[in-house]
C-alpha cells in the first residue's frame, strides 16, 4: 500500500501572509493539499485550503441538548415522580426552579463532549507521537505539503513557492517526518 | 473573521519581536533553573498552604465549634471566603471568553494566567462550603443526586444551594477544559523545544501529538469559539446563582432582586483586581514588560473603574430601595449596616471599592504600575469585606431582638483565610514553572510580524490580502 501513496512536495515559509498567498495560488493551480502546517491559528488559511467549516458545532449542539434533557427528566423524576416532598409549599414540578440546573448541565455535557469531539476529529490523543514537517513548525515556520498526484505540476509548484518567498522547497516520501533530535531549541 | 490592520493602532506587543523571540521569551521562564525568588515564593506559600491543611484537619476533627459562629450568625468567614474566591475566579473566564467574543485582542497576553488564576480561585472557593459542612464526608454525598439507602431521599432541586453545587462544579470543569484546549498548541511548542526525555514525555503526553496541521486548526478554532460561547453565559450564571443563595431567602438585606447583576459586577471587579495584583508581580519578576504592556494594564484599569462604579451604584440602589420599599425591616437592615456594630466593615468596603478606584480617572495614574498595584490590593480587601458585610451584618440582628448577637471570628478562621491564599499562590507558583504563562500561540496571531502592512508590501504583494 505504502508504494501507491504519492510523494509529498513541501514548501517552508517564514511569514503567515506568504503562506496564505501561496496556499491560495496552489489551490487555484488545482493541486491536492496533503496539509498545511502553522505554528498558530491563521485566520483564513483553512478557507484558502478549501476546507469546509468544522462540523464540531453539531457535537456541541446535540450533546448540549442531551445534557438539557438529562437535567429536566432527572429532576422531574426525583422531585415529582419518585418521592414528591412538600418543601416550603413549593410545587413538585416548578419549571423556573429547574432552569439553572438545566442550563448548567447543558453547558457541562455540551462542553465536555466538544472537547472529546475535538480530540476525535483532530485524531489526537495522549501519547500520540507528533509527526512534524519541520523542526520549528510549532515555533515560527509554516509548511505547505502538496501531494504529488496526477494533477501535480512540479515546475509550476516550484514557481509558486519561490514567488511567495519559500525558504526551503523539497520532495519527500509519503511517511516523511522532520528530525527533531537537536531539540529545535535553536 | 477578517484581519484589519490599522496604522493607527499601537502594536499589542512591544520590542519588535519575531515569532521565535516570543517563543523564546515565554519558554525561557519554564526551561531554565527557577530563580531564588521563585523558590522563596514556592516554599513560602507552600508553608502557608500546609497551615491551611492542618487547620482544616483540626476543624474537621474537632467540629465547627472551633469557629466563632453562633446561633444567630451561622455563616461567617467560611461563606464569606467562598463567595470571595468564587468572585476572584470570574476574571479569567471573562477575559478568555467574553473578550474573545468581543474581539479584544489585548486579551491574548493575559488570558492564560488569568484562566489559571480562575481555576485555583475556584478550587479555594469550592473547599469552603465543604469544610463548612463540618462532617465533610457525609455532606459531600448529600449534595449528589444518586440512588441511596435513605428511601432514596433525593436532593432538593428547588434549593439554590443545590444549584450552586452544579454551577460551581460546571464552572470548574469548563474553565479547566477551556484552559487546557488553549494550552495544547503551546505545550506542543514546549515539547518540540524540550531536550530532557522527561520533559519530552510530560509535554508530549499533554500536547497529544499536536503538529500544527491546519486541518486540525480548522476544528480547533471552531471549538475554541464554541467554548467561548458556552463559557460567556456560564460566567454570568455562576455568580448569579451564588447570589440566589442569598436573594431567595427572606432575610432583610439579602432578599433583593438587585443581587444577580450586583454580584456579577462585583465578581468581575474583584477578579480584575486580583488579576492585576498577580500580573503586576509576574510582569516584573518574569520580565514580561514587552508582553504585558502599560496598555494592557490601562485596559484592565478601565474595566475596574467600570465595574467598581457599577458596584458603587448597587450600594446606593440598595439604600434607595430599602427606603422606597417602605419595609421597616429592610430599612433597619441597611441603617444597621452603615451605623450599627459592624459599621467599621461597611466603611472599609465603601472606601476600598468605591473611593480607591477613582484614582483611575487620571490617565497618568492608570498607567502607573505602582498606583495600580496598591489600588488592586485595596480592591481585594474591599471585595472581601463586601461579602462579609452582606453575610454577617444581615444575620447578626434578625427579627427577634433577644437573639441579636455579635460575631467574633476565632484565630482559626482568620488563619484559614490566610491559608487559602497560601494554597492559591502555591498553585500559581507551580503553574508559572510548568506551563507557558503567556498564550504565545495566540500572541503570535495578533502580532504585526509577517502581515501585509509590514515588510510584505516591500515584496510587492497585493495589499488586498490584509483583509483576507
Amino acid at each position: 500500500m505504502a508504494d501507491q501513496r504519492p510523494d509529498l512536495f513541501l514548501g517552508v515559509f517564514r511569514e503567515q501572509d506568504h503562506t496564505l498567498e501561496a496556499t491560495k495560488a496552489c489551490r487555484e493551480a488545482g493541486f491536492t493539499f496533503y496539509d498545511v502546517f502553522a505554528p498558530y491559528a491563521v485566520h483564513g488559511l483553512d478557507r484558502a485550503m478549501g476546507l469546509p467549516f468544522s462540523k464540531i458545532t453539531w457535537v456541541t449542539f446535540l450533546c448540549g441538548a442531551m445534557g438539557c434533557i438529562i437535567a429536566i427528566s432527572g429532576m422531574t423524576y426525583v422531585s415529582a415522580w419518585d418521592w414528591p416532598l412538600n418543601i416550603g409549599g413549593k410545587a413538585p414540578f416548578p419549571f423556573p426552579a429547574f432552569v439553572p440546573v438545566m442550563f448548567e448541565l447543558t453547558v457541562l455535557i455540551g462542553g465536555l463532549c466538544t472537547m472529546l469531539g475535538l480530540f476525535a476529529m483532530c485524531r489526537i490523543f495522549p501519547g500520540k507521537k507528533a509527526r512534524l514537517f519541520h523542526p520549528r513548525v510549532t515555533d515560527d515556520r509554516f509548511v505547505i505539503a502538496i501531494e504529488m498526484d496526477e494533477d501535480f505540476d512540479e515546475s509550476k509548484c516550484r514557481e509558486i513557492f519561490a514567488q511567495h518567498h519559500a525558504e526551503e522547497v523539497k520532495q519527500v516520501g509519503p511517511d516523511y517526518e522532520a528530525a527533531v533530535a537537536e531539540g529545535g531549541a535553536a | 473573521m477578517g484581519h484589519v490592520y490599522s496604522a493607527l493602532r499601537k502594536p499589542l506587543v512591544h520590542g519588535d519581536k519575531t515569532l521565535h523571540d516570543v517563543t523564546q521569551d515565554v519558554c525561557s521562564s519554564i526551561e531554565g533553573k527557577p530563580s531564588q525568588l521563585w523558590w522563596l515564593g514556592f516554599f513560602g506559600s507552600g508553608a502557608v498552604m500546609l497551615m491551611f491543611v492542618a487547620l482544616v484537619a483540626y476543624e474537621l476533627y474537632e467540629g465547627i465549634g472551633v469557629w466563632g459562629l453562633n446561633k444567630t450568625v451561622g455563616w461567617g468567614f467560611d461563606i464569606t471566603n467562598f463567595v470571595f474566591w468564587v468572585g476572584i475566579g470570574h476574571a479569567g473566564t471573562l477575559i478568555s471568553a467574553v473578550l474573545f467574543l468581543f474581539r479584544q485582542k489585548w486579551r491574548t497576553s493575559i488570558n492564560r494566567s488569568a484562566e489559571a488564576m480562575t481555576l485555583f480561585a475556584v478550587v479555594c472557593a469550592g473547599l469552603f462550603p465543604l469544610i463548612h459542612m463540618g462532617r465533610l464526608w457525609i455532606g459531600f454525598l448529600w449534595v449528589a443526586p444518586y440512588p441511596n439507602l435513605r428511601g432514596p431521599l433525593w436532593v432538593n432541586f428547588r434549593s439554590p444551594l443545590l444549584w450552586d453545587v452544579f454551577a460551581i462544579s460546571t464552572y470548574l470543569t469548563i474553565s479547566a477544559v477551556f484552559w487546557y484546549i488553549g494550552l495544547i498548541p503551546d505545550l506542543a511548542t514546549v515539547r518540540d523545544r524540550a531536550k530532557h526525555w522527561g520533559r519530552k514525555l510530560f509535554y508530549g503526553v499533554l500536547s497529544q501529538g499536536w503538529n500544527g496541521s491546519v486541518r486540525n486548526w480548522n476544528h480547533y478554532e471552531t471549538a475554541y469559539m464554541i467554548f467561548a460561547g458556552l463559557a460567556t453565559p456560564l460566567v454570568f450564571s455562576v455568580h448569579t446563582i451564588v447570589s440566589f443563595d442569598f436573594a431567595t431567602s427572606v432575610i432583610p438585606g439579602w432578599h433583593t432582586t438587585i443581587f444577580p447583576p450586583y454580584f456579577v459586577a462585583g465578581a468581575i471587579f474583584s477578579g480584575f483586581g486580583m488579576v492585576l495584583t498577580l500580573l503586576l508581580i509576574a510582569r516584573k519578576s518574569m520580565r514580561l514588560e514587552n508582553y504585558i504592556t502599560l496598555d494592557h494594564l490601562e485596559n484592565m484599569g478601565k474595566v475596574i473603574i467600570l465595574t467598581g462604579s457599577l458596584v458603587g451604584l448597587a450600594y446606593g440602589t440598595e439604600f434607595f430601595i430599602a427606603w422606597y420599599s417602605g419595609s421597616m425591616y429592610e430599612g433597619f437592615a441597611f441603617i444597621n449596616r452603615a451605623t450599627g456594630p459592624f459599621a467599621w466593615s461597611y466603611w472599609i468596603m465603601v472606601s476600598c471599592n468605591v473611593l480607591s478606584p477613582q484614582v483611575l480617572w487620571f490617565k497618568k495614574l492608570r498607567r502607573s504600575p505602582m498606583v495600580l498595584f496598591i489600588m488592586s490590593i485595596f480592591v481585594n480587601i474591599g471585595m472581601w469585606f463586601e461579602r462579609f458585610v452582606i453575610i454577617v451584618t444581615s444575620l447578626h440582628r434578625d427579627y427577634l431582638p433577644s437573639s441579636w448577637s455579635y460575631y467574633h471570628p476565632t484565630w482559626i478562621e482568620v488563619a484559614t483565610l490566610i491559608g487559602s491564599f497560601g494554597l492559591f499562590f502555591w498553585l500559581f507558583f507551580i503553574f508559572v514553572r510548568v506551563m507557558p504563562a503567556i498564550a504565545f500561540g495566540e500572541v503570535k496571531g495578533v502580532m504585526d510580524m509577517g502581515k501585509s502592512h509590514g515588510d510584505h508590501k516591500a515584496h510587492g504583494a497585493n495589499p488586498e490580502v490584509s483583509h483576507g
